[in-house]
């Protein structure tokens, strides 16, 4: 059974990815439907990073992620490169659960 | 306006960046996954075959709590619908064709969405974004997961390293330069309100796919106000 489960929603899940690339240019011709797809990864990558910044199956959490985040946040404000943004997310988090808090 | 050479050193550099950090998850992916009943040949399956990370949690997670196989994989599969979301936007970014789309779409993820968005201005640097992306996300995910299925929970707790804030705070570093547009941050700010609002009271995995109705509606409100002129029609 866990095979199948395995198998089966592997082929969903690339089936949907699939589907995506494959819808034809002509479907996306609207101006409305291409601003839309302009702005969904927008809104799902927002919607995702909060739900992983606070979110706890289905509850909300504020714990050492978000204080993390917040300084993965002031690391962007003074233009850090990507990584030493994660960096600092991780390790702040990190620290905090070190001592205890969070 | 820097160099192609310095430019195509980032964008490696940082696709590197981010398939150390996912690989740091796949990590505790393999873990749980044999954890949660798998054998280790199933667990390291999932990752080469569904590949999509939340949908994998998905399906661990609804088998260990005894969900039965119908559930988590409708489940994982709801989950992936954001990548079918994603492929409509990295169609026309990619201009991908024959055995490139049948290979690419198993790449479009999370992490290979948001680092061609961080580089949609440049039809190169996109593809390059794309592709390096997801190749180093593949290959650390895969090693890691199977490295994790063998070591089990022994590896130790990943919050311990505070990985579950680097996986948020990357993705917002992603999105980061996006937001710089008014219209994009307030999709953003929306997006982020309904998915907290519907966390406590939807299944896991609805409040993000739910964010989408923010993006539909941003698109017939403002049209073609959203559309980056060098960024359409690259196919």
């Amino acid at each position: 059974m866990i095979w199948a489960a395995v198998i089966a929603s592997a082929v969903g899940c690339y089936a949907l990815k699939l589907l995506g690339l494959s819808v034809p240019s002509s479907v996306l011709d609207r101006d409305w439907v291409r601003a839309s797809a302009v702005a969904l990864p927008v809104a799902l990558l927002a919607a995702l990073t909060a739900v992983q910044t606070v979110g706890d199956a289905q509850r909300l959490v504020v714990d050492a992620r978000l204080a993390g985040v917040a300084a993965g946040v002031v690391a962007l404000l003074l233009r850090a490169p990507f990584l030493v943004v994660v960096g600092v997310a991780a390790a702040t988090a990190a620290l905090l659960r070190a001592v205890g808090a969070g | 306006m820097i160099g192609w050479q310095t430019r195509r050193a980032g964008i490696v550099r940082d696709a590197l960046g981010v398939g150390v950090a996912t690989g740091a998850y796949g990590l505790s992916f393999g873990a749980i996954g044999v954890a949660g009943g798998l054998t280790v040949a199933q667990t390291c399956a999932t990752s080469v075959l569904m590949f999509t990370g939340a949908s994998q949690f998905a399906l661990v997670g609804v088998l260990a709590a005894g969900g039965g196989a119908i559930s988590a994989g409708v489940t994982a599969v709801l989950l992936g619908t954001r990548n079918a979301l994603y492929g409509l936007r990295l169609s026309s970014l990619l201009g991908l064709t024959g055995l490139r789309t049948a290979v690419g779409a198993q790449l479009v993820i999370d992490e290979s969405t948001a680092m061609t968005l961080a580089h949609e201005d440049d039809e190169r640097a996109r593809r390059l974004a794309f592709w390096s992306t997801g190749l180093a996300v593949f290959v650390l995910w895969n090693v890691a997961t199977l490295v994790g299925a063998l070591a089990g929970t022994a590896l130790g707790d990943p919050e311990t390293f505070g990985l579950d804030a680097a996986v948020p705070a990357a993705f917002l570093a992603l999105l980061w330069p996006r937001l710089r547009d008014r219209r994009a941050r307030w999709v953003a700010a929306a997006a982020v309100v309904i998915a907290l609002a519907l966390t406590p009271v939807a299944p896991t995995g609805v409040p993000v796919m739910a964010a989408a109705a923010v993006a539909l509606a941003a698109g017939l409100h403002w049209r073609d106000a959203l559309l980056p002129g060098a960024a359409r029609g690259s196919a």
